[in-house]
């Protein structure tokens, strides 16, 4: 693709360097360090699934079990090999034993860690099996129906329950859409278990469970095949479960996930320690997976002012980029987000939303970019918010956009009704028809607005990563850069569950992950 | 699209602005039109048109006509209507607990509570419940505030604490005791199956069996929220769309001042 905002190649290149030593020194931290749900994520991925009678996940029991006898160090791969070797059991085994009270994992025989390996060897293979089994059902399915060119049209669901949500999603996939988010249910972010089980009652959105990913991925797959395309499920590994909500993806054959460690410190005050480490984890699960992650920059312009703060936006998906280059994540599965939120009171507020568009497509080329429709300026008034998103949609076809999360004329009156999902298709699809190629007849004049407003831009996103990188991403957290909010470094929810690993700790996925990623 | 659907002039019609029947205008005097637009979970067919109309006819409407109708699924679709109602409402019998005060500039009211009140005043904010939208908090709190309108952060006379979204009920209601906060501010900006009138009354509730609601002053927001709705719920005051920072300021400088007044005699 060839530049139309003469952009400065070595001021992204250094921006893009300074962001790789940020992500550096904070992947140390993360490299020796684990938390409750990297841990209970393993135990998922080695088989261990349901509840006790008080709804408790039988992960959350066997890594609180470990907690308890200070053994979440040593990690859960350890401390179940073990009990593989001495009790001749299974991982689910082992959980239905110490929910029984039957097993206590601080009493057994410490094998070698070959052993150790070798026992865990089967319950890997199986699940390693079962998301590459996932990951060539997708591809097949591309590949005989073929995949979506242009910009992919994503919608929400978000009725609280699973069988409702089926409802209408099949009708939003019927109309055009081609990827389907089911929106959790509020509050799931701040819970340090998953639920379990298909579920009817939500507020503002429905659970993430096992169960109702894999009902909402047969319901697509059953439409997909009807209408011959592939409908893309999209959920969130986002909050307190970042890892096991991944490893839940990967088993149920997830296409895209919202994954943002940044987005859980600034919007959802998660410990930044805790969440940076679940982060890397799950993403080297999508990464495996093939799930196309969505970063959450989008949501700092809901608070900052999205003229004077366009910087941060640029600044954060370089240090997503790294972070996820890191976690074995390609770039055509970085869904970097930015949003469509300039007031449209700003005398070309289209243009400079048109620049920034355009920059991020040219500055993260292979990234499928997520791109967010006007929020915080939507009102009461539909026929207003419905050309609002008209231009919207413009920006996203002239500039080449990927994910195109629609906006919804209703966005700032309630969850969205049916006949709300396909008005908005309606437009979208009018404006991604009729404007298919204008972006290609389009070039920028040479110092013109849309080139010195990508410059400006740029430039202040470079400083701002050079400053960072100065005082590295805790302390820049701490003096709220990112949507003018402030984090602390030890506060927020979710640090208790943070804790450096022993020398016997170890993570096979992980490992295995990272090595067979590598020779892909 | 039904041709001449604005051409059509009624015969007889009194083109007179009545206001003991006030109707709905589209472009004639008392020509009561209207839009509606909904979906019937049925199929897309002649016979899913008729009971679209005959619900239009069942609110009210007239001469109603089926303009667009659109298949969303094999079992859902689209309709939108336009008719003339018939029913019409008495105006001059209308009483609204509008409030009638005319927003204040920023230097005016910080002047006006540190001569009167002689300290600040306490806000706590929150987006409460499920509600995960910080727009309508932002807007009144934040510094920046929202079109041109300065957020109460930026009042001398103001101290206040923005707690975010999705904040529980009993949350908002420990930080204010924790720092002896004079007003709540509660916004409902999304909301789902009217969830958020459940969660305003809560709020209420709670604030009387801990037995402080009468030394707080309870303030509600939200695109879908009135003042008489406010009030309704026992609330002192509700701002809905087109408010902002500086009504919220005004009132709330009005209403401590009248307060402390009370409170001195």
């Amino acid at each position: 693709m060839q530049s139309k905002l003469n952009l400065n190649t070595d001021l992204v290149s250094q921006a893009r360097s300074y962001a790789a030593n940020v992500a550096d020194h904070t992947q140390q931290f993360i490299d020796c360090h684990t938390t409750v749900t990297v841990e209970r994520a393993i135990c998922r991925l080695l088989g261990i699934d349901g509840v006790t009678d008080y709804q408790v996940p039988l992960p959350n029991i066997l890594v609180d079990h470990l907690n308890s006898k200070n053994l979440l160090a040593c990690g859960a791969a350890f401390a179940i090999a073990n009990a593989i070797i001495h009790c001749k059991l299974t991982p689910q085994q082992i959980a239905d034993s110490i929910a029984a009270g039957s097993l206590d994992l601080s009493r057994l025989p410490i094998a070698d860690q070959t052993a150790q390996r070798l026992a865990l060897a089967p319950f890997l293979e199986a699940a390693l099996q079962r998301i590459n089994a996932n990951r060539q059902k997708r591809e097949d399915f591309l590949m005989r129906h073929g995949d979506k060119q242009g910009p992919l049209l994503y919608l929400i669901v978000a009725t609280g329950n699973i069988y409702e949500d089926i409802t209408q999603a099949t009708a939003a996939a019927k109309q055009g859409a081609d990827v389907i988010a089911v929106i959790r249910t509020t509050g799931q972010s701040l819970l340090d278990f998953v639920p379990y089980g298909a579920t009817t009652e939500g507020f503002g959105g429905t659970y993430a469970t096992q169960e109702n990913f894999r009902l909402m991925r047969t319901a697509l797959d059953a439409v997909g095949t009807e209408t011959g395309r592939y409908i893309r499920l999209c959920n969130y590994c986002s909050g307190l479960c970042m890892p096991e909500i991944a490893a839940m993806g990967a088993l149920e054959r997830l296409d895209v996930m919202l994954n943002d460690a940044l987005y859980g410190i600034l919007f959802r005050d998660i410990n930044m320690q805790r969440t940076l480490i679940d982060q890397s984890f799950s993403r080297r699960i999508n990464a495996y997976a093939g799930v196309v992650i969505n970063t959450g920059e989008d949501n700092y312009l809901t608070t900052a002012d999205a003229v004077e703060e366009a910087h941060t936006v640029l600044a954060s998906q370089f240090l997503n980029e790294q972070f996820a280059l890191r976690a074995g994540l390609p770039p055509r599965q970085m869904g970097l987000g930015h949003a469509f939120e300039i007031s449209p009171d700003v005398i070309n507020g289209f243009v400079y939303d048109l620049a920034q568009a355009q920059m991020t497509r040219e500055i993260f080329p292979e990234a499928p970019l997520k791109y967010m429709p006007p929020t915080k300026f939507m009102t009461g008034d539909i026929f207003q918010g419905q050309v609002q998103d008209a231009l919207f949609n413009m920006v996203t076809i002239i500039t080449g956009q990927k994910i195109h999360l629609l906006g919804m004329l209703t966005e700032a009156i309630h969850t969205p009704f049916m006949s709300d999902r396909a008005l908005s298709i309606a437009n979208a699809q009018y404006v991604f028809r009729t404007m298919q190629d204008l972006g290609e007849e389009i070039s920028y004049r040479p110092g013109g607005m849309v080139e010195a407003r990508a410059a400006s831009v740029l430039q202040k996103a470079c400083t701002l990563l050079q400053e960072i990188d100065r005082i590295k991403l805790f302390a820049a957290l701490e003096k709220g850069i990112f949507a003018n909010i402030s984090r602390s470094k030890t506060g927020g929810k979710g640090l208790e569950g943070v804790v450096p690993k022993e020398h016997v700790y170890f993570n096979p996925f992980e490992e295995a992950m990272q090595r067979e990623g590598m020779t892909r | 699209m039904s041709g001449g659907l604005y051409k059509q002039q009624v015969p007889g019609l009194d083109t007179a602005l009545d206001l003991k029947h006030l109707k709905p205008y589209g472009d004639t005097m008392n020509d009561g039109k209207v839009q509606v637009s909904f979906t019937l979970p049925i199929q897309d067919d002649e016979k899913g048109a008729a009971a679209a109309l005959e619900l239009a006819s069942q609110m009210g409407l007239s001469e109603a006509s089926v303009v667009h109708h659109r298949k969303l699924d094999s079992r859902f679709t689209f309709y939108i209507i336009y008719g003339s109602l018939r029913f019409s409402v008495d105006y001059t019998r209308i009483r609204v607990a509008a409030m009638a005060e005319h927003a204040m500039p920023l230097a005016a009211t910080d002047d006006w509570i540190r001569s009167e009140l002689g300290r600040k005043i306490v806000v706590v904010g929150a987006s409460t419940g499920s509600d995960a939208h910080t727009v309508g908090i932002d807007a009144i709190l934040n510094r920046k505030g929202f079109a041109g309108h300065y957020g109460l952060e930026r009042y001398e006379m103001f101290e206040t604490f923005n707690l975010g979204s999705q904040v529980a009920n009993e949350e908002l209601l420990q930080k204010a005791l924790e720092v002896a906060a004079d007003v709540l501010l509660v916004s409902q900006t999304v909301t789902q199956k009217d969830v958020h009138i459940l969660n305003l009354t809560d709020l209420i509730e709670l604030c009387e069996a801990e037995g402080v609601r009468e030394q707080l002053l309870l303030i509600c927001g939200g695109a879908r929220i009135t003042n008489e709705l406010a009030k309704e719920l026992g609330y002192d005051a509700g701002f809905g769309s087109g408010k902002y920072a500086d009504d919220v300021a005004t009132f709330i400088a009005k209403e401590m001042i009248r307060r402390h007044a009370l409170q001195r005699v």
